[in-house]
């Protein structure tokens, strides 16, 4: 009992734990939109250029300090997919290759800024690595107070837009007939996005990031018809994956959070696609048996009959 | 004499230069049943968006009851292509159909009991009501066509502007959606309606605007709908 004790007093833990909780939340409420607008590879593309913002910010300020790097981020993420939209806008590029293309030329440009950094001395104490795989123990009490009020902003402005975001995902030309301001309630949800993106860099990593917006929405609509059920059990997997992520690290040497998280994750989102009724793969394999069983049966009868 | 509700003049739409629509003019009565007809990439479907304020155009000027649409937006309905949306989306019949009562909740509504009365209603008189609580993912395409046309009719409004309705739709959808159209025509609205197939051009509407980039005829369709003006509409264009 007092080990038990121990563990729910910990204080690192609780940090920890509560902070990829809240991650998971958010991650797994905006996923469901960003999935269902068929843009999940949004998370993908500002994530990895968020990676030249962090070094920059080093290059010029010399910092340490966790909030000026994700002031960084921010930047070059809301740089990155203006420059998206601009490309998809004015050339004939499709969306998902102006996105491949714009998310290696930042990542790129990162990672050589980031070997140049590596190479300056006392460089390393900066810590830069940490936004690639993430990691989660270095999250503070202050981090986890902003990530809840960017949690209580995005679960507020859902469910305060439910009607106006749900027009949006499922048909916005009709929306904007309607006289909804649609580009900006795109800009709106797009702008959640990037910031909770952002957020989350410390958590799980620029690499990882693009997995926690996709994988809990995925799993979410295996389960469910229902837009704001899925919205639920997404966040309801983003969060369990985040404890769970978390508790493994902790137990177990040398287990790092970000991608335990993201392979508990990964782990629900295989079960949803197999197991789930009436979507996952299983039961359609038994559907379509018990089908076949029928029709052959039925022609038998047929025949019989002559 | 007739009293012309929409106005359209001058209006040139051009996608990167390439002119769509051309120098288009073009008024519409009030209580008609008219139909767009013209070749695949011949403007249609940009003619009705850009009336809608969904396309920005290079120049002219659209007008309805002498106003901008964002002034008269609450009387005019529109029901897309059914193409263009996702039906894997997880909603239902209902909740589709409830969109069209959006626009009139306003900013942060929630629906209220007259909304939700008003939907059943619609999704009545499309013949739908037993799929009303039905996964958008398990209608047939005829189905999914009378749901659309249900968030129009509860849109209610003046004018109803429909892309294609009759696309890949069984005989017996398509009669319900013409029925429904005559009925809404009767009831002195006006419909416009992007439609494919020449044949039945006669048989269900009494206006007609025959388009290929440019207009080369509008009126009723006992004068405009003749076999020189559709030779001419369907010659292509190089």
């Amino acid at each position: 009992m007092n080990f038990l004790y121990d563990i729910l007093l910990d204080h690192t833990l609780i940090t920890v734990g509560l902070g990829s909780a809240i991650f998971g939340i958010i991650s797994g409420v905006l996923g469901t939109y960003a999935v269902l607008r068929k843009q999940s590879l949004i998370g993908d593309a500002v994530s990895h250029a968020a990676l030249p913002g962090i070094c920059i910010i080093f290059l010029i300020t010399g910092t340490k300090e966790t909030s000026l790097f994700l002031i960084g981020a921010l930047i070059s993420g809301i740089i990155a997919s203006s420059v998206i939209m601009y490309i998809t806008n004015v050339s004939k590029i499709k969306y998902d290759s102006s996105l491949g293309m714009v998310l290696s030329v930042f990542f790129g440009l990162g990672l050589v800024l980031l070997t140049y950094i590596q190479k300056i001395p006392n460089a390393n104490q900066a810590g830069l690595e940490r936004f690639l795989f993430g990691q989660a123990s270095t999250l503070l009490k202050f981090d986890v107070k902003i990530m809840a009020i960017v949690g209580l902003l995005v679960v507020f402005i859902t469910s305060l837009l439910w009607k106006e975001f749900k027009l949006l995902c499922f048909n916005s030309e009709f929306g904007a007939s309607l006289g909804f301001p649609i580009k900006k309630l795109d800009f709106l949800l797009t702008g959640l996005l990037v910031v909770s993106i952002v957020m989350g860099l410390q958590t799980v990593g620029v690499i990882l990031m693009s997995s926690m917006i996709i994988a809990p929405a995925v799993a979410a609509r295996q389960w469910t018809d229902k837009l704001w059920l899925m919205m639920i059990l997404s966040a309801l997997f983003g969060s369990i994956s985040g404890i769970t992520g978390t508790l493994i690290s902790f137990f177990v040497p040398k287990m790092p959070t970000g991608p335990i998280i993201v392979v508990v994750m990964s782990a629900i989102t295989f079960i949803s696609i197999l197991f789930a009724p009436n979507r996952g793969t299983i039961w359609k394999i038994i559907r379509d048996r018990k089908n076949e069983e029928n029709i052959n049966n039925y022609v038998l009868l047929a025949e019989d009959r002559k | 004499m007739e009293d012309y509700i929409i106005k359209v003049e001058d209006l040139t739409v051009a996608y990167e230069k390439k002119p769509v629509l051309w120098d288009i003019d073009l008024e519409i009565p009030s209580g008609t049943l008219m139909a767009i007809v013209g070749p695949n990439g011949a403007g249609k479907s940009t003619l009705i968006k850009t009336m809608l304020n969904l396309i920005k155009p290079v120049a002219g000027r659209i007008s309805f009851w002498g106003n901008p649409y964002e002034k008269e937006l609450k009387r005019i309905a529109y029901v897309p292509q059914r193409g263009s949306v996702d039906w894997d989306f997880p909603t239902n019949v209902f909740d589709v159909v409830m969109m069209g009562r959006y626009g009139n909740l306003g900013w942060f509504k929630r629906p209220e009991k007259i909304d939700k009365e008003l939907t059943m209603e619609a999704i009545e008189k499309v013949g739908m009501t037993e799929f009303a609580k039905r996964q958008i993912s398990q209608l047939s395409g005829g189905q999914q066509q009378r749901v659309f046309l249900a968030r129009a009719l509860v849109q209610d409004a003046e004018i109803y502007f429909m892309d294609e309705p009759f696309q890949g739709v069984d005989a017996k959808t398509e009669e319900a959606i013409i029925g429904l159209l005559k009925d809404l025509r009767s009831n002195g609205k006006t419909v416009v309606v992007v439609h494919h197939d020449l044949q039945t051009v006669p048989k269900y509407f009494d206006w007609v605007t025959l388009l290929n980039m440019q207009i080369l005829g509008v009126g009723p369709v006992e004068d405009v709908f003749t076999d020189e003006n559709i030779r001419k509409t369907y010659i292509t264009r190089n």
